[in-house]
């Protein structure tokens, strides 16, 4: 028998129902980082086309990058890779079927927001000291 | 009244078609990115904003240059794939579909291949 309720069936409650809650925040988050990272993967390789060409054009796209405004887009993008790669490996070991009770996906969501911004602090403090 | 069955009328109609593959080869390319993220934070990324001179001398080393290449590349490929699935999620008009997912697969291919071709010439000797 044909579904005869094609286009009627109740929806499922959406997002603008839920109160937040961190899985679903660091899900799409982990989205909009590695979609973000984009203009970061763009600059990395203008700057090394640009190492590849010249010592001049070389020295133009490094003060591009680290200009202010270079700066901003590469250090917010720091903090993304770290949280992208954090998200990421929670994601694997979830792939595993591993981590699904409601404690562990809390404590897990919360675990890569922190990791990541202590991560992102620590490598620009090396950054800034070698 | 249709004289098929409910399993007749779906077969060959899912949207993801090949979509455990995709899946599969994402997951692999996460997996061979986390070593080589963490090596290009730590070797790569400090030579920003350095002389042109600490560039070209940090790729001569082989270990360097095969990682930052094999990072590129892997990079704009789950790039790539990433963009499309959310591209497929979120853009609904066939057209724009498809000339988003042709110009972002084209666009990352083209990126992959400059950024791996740069290291390659500096490590060969620009």
């Amino acid at each position: 028998m044909a579904d005869v309720n094609r286009g009627k069936r109740p929806l499922s409650p959406h997002i603008s129902i839920y109160r937040p809650q961190i899985n679903m925040v660091t899900s799409i988050v982990n989205r909009i980082t590695g979609v973000a990272m984009s203009l970061a993967a763009v600059l990395i390789v203008w700057w090394l086309l640009a190492a590849s060409t010249s010592s001049s054009y070389f020295d133009f796209v490094n003060g591009v990058l680290t200009s202010w405004f270079g700066l901003l887009v590469l250090f917010g993008s720091l903090w993304a890779l770290w949280f992208h790669l954090l998200g990421g490996l929670r994601h694997l070991i979830m792939d595993f079927g591993i981590g699904y009770d409601l404690k562990w996906v809390d404590l897990g969501g919360w675990a890569i927001v922190v990791a990541s911004l202590v991560l992102t602090a620590a490598s620009i403090i090396c950054l800034a000291i070698f | 009244m249709e004289y098929k069955t409910d399993m007749g009328r779906v077969i060959g109609l899912g949207s993801a078609k090949d979509g455990t593959r995709e899946w599969w080869i994402h997951r692999l390319q996460s997996v061979a990115l986390v070593p080589l993220t963490l090596y290009f934070i730590w070797k790569v990324a400090p030579l920003i904003g350095g002389s042109h001179a600490e560039v070209i001398a940090a790729f001569q080393s082989p270990l360097t240059a095969i990682s930052t290449i094999l990072f590129i590349m892997i990079a704009f490929m789950h790039l790539a794939g990433g963009l499309q699935e959310v591209i497929v999620d979120y853009v609904h008009g066939k057209a724009c579909l498809v000339i988003l997912l042709v110009s972002t697969k084209l666009l990352c291919l083209g990126l992959g291949f400059a950024g791996a071709f740069a290291v390659a010439k500096i490590a060969f000797g620009a």
